[in-house]
């Protein structure tokens, strides 16, 4: 089955290294993906107005690019794009009469009817190689790495669109054992799911860094060294923001923040420039350096 | 010439001009027809040769809710055409500081915020009458990719037919003009060809033509022009001319 692969602005734009280090473990997992020859904005976030329909017509759009381009699955490594796309598909599989008002809207393009499954990057690891299968390619295990798994909203919710949806009823695990595949020591935390912030980040910034210093404070007293996400706006709110954490003394705790798909780069041996590092919040090579993850020490 | 043709001479089909309907003959472009329905076109008809995009028209046919778009100079009248000319829509150009201005995507974005409004809706490309991808080029500069946006909207006339249909509210011909300015004037590579012909132009090699045509009568210039050697119609990329004057 070919996979389309869906990258989103912000991968293009300032989540590069989300996409590199993304792209290159995949070519070294040997799993072909091919970008979409056209797309557009995901949207950028599913409309919650129950009748706005006009802002499904985006992503409609994309699932009709990936369906025109043969694909039985689109991917996504962007968590925001991810709920976007999978949101909109579901109300194209579910939603016969505002399915029908979109295809009557676009009539440039075919009929779309949720034939496409849209995936995120993590459940394509899970789902193809298999946990166990994707720990026997690993080159550099990140022993001794204590990581948070953060996955914020829009891998999770609502649960048509979840990620992990086996676990249903349980916490979520996909990214515990992602990193425990990679070597890595998964740190969980009680703010796991809880909303970043957002994009109150724009309207209530005072309300977004303090979300931000009780996020990154929750991960550090459990023992976290770094704490690992796959969206563009977590990493501004929980990563760039802590540029802007009070210097005091005694001042909100700091931490490394990263991409899944930069670590899971690493682990597979792909070198310091591939995996995007130059990217991340300071402190993030460093801390990699000294436990002998990245091979030129900074 | 139009006002001297017979209405006998000619077969007449009707059209509607604003919505009141005229009988014109069957050969005229949607231009010539309005016109022969007795408006005057005194701006927003330029070149009337196909080319400058002022003309950029919209006209719906009999039984068919679709808008189509075209050149009011160069589309031909069909029976039962719904006409009528959109002289200027208006659109705002912010004015930015070239120098200063970096090719990404960002600094597009803060010269206009609203290109953020696209919601895919597709009417600026349905309506395009040069066939522009208008959707696909603002969906490159949301990404910040100048070189693809820049190719996107190369054949881009500047009509504003976009900008007129879009919901967002974009003024994606300014937007475009502005990222093709960027990347053609910081980001393409310059062409080698170039800056020799102008290293050619500094060093006075075109002085001495240029002085004789300065000195000349305007009886002179007229003649020199229309003895011109034209390149011949549908000539290939290998014609020259014969006389190569500072070409060499």
């Amino acid at each position: 089955m070919k996979i389309c692969y869906y990258p989103g602005c912000t991968l293009k734009a300032t989540a590069q290294n989300l996409e590199d280090a993304g792209l290159a473990a995949l070519a070294v997992l040997g799993i072909a993906v091919e970008e979409l020859p056209r797309w557009n904005c995901c949207g950028a976030v599913f409309s919650l107005a129950t009748d706005d329909v006009l802002h499904q017509i985006a992503p409609t759009r994309i699932l009709i690019r990936a369906q025109e381009a043969g694909a039985g699955q689109l991917v996504t490594l962007c968590a925001q794009c991810y709920n976007t796309l999978a949101r909109a598909n579901l109300l194209a599989r579910t939603d016969a009469e505002k399915r029908e008002t979109l295809n009557r809207f676009m009539t440039e393009e075919p009929d779309y009817r949720g034939e496409v499954e849209v995936v995120h990057y993590l459940q394509l690891l899970r789902d193809q190689l298999g946990w166990n299968g994707l720990a026997a390619r690993v080159r550099r295990p990140l022993a001794g790495l204590k990581v948070a798994p953060y996955y914020g909203c829009t891998l999770l919710r609502p649960a048509e669109v979840n990620i992990d949806a086996g676990r249903a009823g349980g916490p979520p695990a996909i990214l515990r054992d992602f990193l425990a595949a990679l070597g890595a020591t998964p740190v969980d935390f009680p703010l796991a799911t809880e909303c970043c912030s957002a994009y109150q980040v724009i309207g209530s910034p005072a309300a977004s860094l303090a979300r931000a210093q009780t996020v990154v404070a929750a991960a550090v007293a459990a023992g976290a060294d770094a704490l690992v996400l796959s969206c563009p706006l977590c990493d501004h709110n929980l990563g760039r923001q802590q540029l802007s954490f009070p210097a005091t003394n005694g001042g909100p705790p700091r931490l490394p923040v990263l991409y899944f798909s930069q670590l899971l780069a690493l682990a597979l041996g792909i070198d310091a420039a591939g995996c995007g590092l130059d990217r991340n919040v300071p402190g993030t090579r460093a801390l990699l350096a000294e436990r002998n993850l990245v091979p030129v020490a900074v | 010439m139009i006002q001297t043709m017979k209405d006998t001479e000619a077969e007449l089909i009707p059209v509607y001009v604003m919505g009141k309907r005229y009988l014109v003959p069957a050969a005229l472009t949607i231009m010539k027809a309005i016109e022969y329905a007795g408006h005057q076109f005194i701006r927003g008809c330029g070149c009337r040769g196909g080319v400058c995009g002022a003309c950029s028209t919209v006209y719906r046919k009999k039984g068919d809710y679709k808008i189509r778009s075209g050149l009011a100079c160069q589309t031909v009248v069909e029976p039962d055409m719904h006409l009528a000319q959109i002289p200027f829509y208006p659109a705002l150009r912010t004015p930015y500081d070239y120098a200063a201005t970096e090719p990404t995507g960002s600094a597009i974005a803060q010269l206009y915020p609203e290109l953020f409004r696209c919601v895919a809706c597709n009417a600026c490309t349905k309506i395009c009458p040069m066939d522009v991808q208008v959707m696909d080029y603002i969906a490159f500069l949301k990404r910040g990719d100048l070189r693809a946006a820049t190719a996107a909207s190369f054949d881009c006339i500047q009509c504003g037919l976009c900008a007129s249909r879009c919901l967002a509210e974009i003024p994606q011909y300014h937007i475009a003009q502005a990222a093709r300015r960027l990347y053609g004037g910081k980001l393409a590579p310059p062409a080698a060809h170039l800056a020799t012909m102008v290293s050619h132009v500094a060093a006075g090699r075109f002085g001495a033509t240029l002085g004789e045509l300065g000195g000349m009568t305007a009886d002179q210039l007229r003649e020199l022009y229309v003895a011109r050697q034209m390149e011949p119609a549908m000539s290939d990329e290998t014609w020259v001319p014969d006389a190569k004057v500072g070409l060499a």
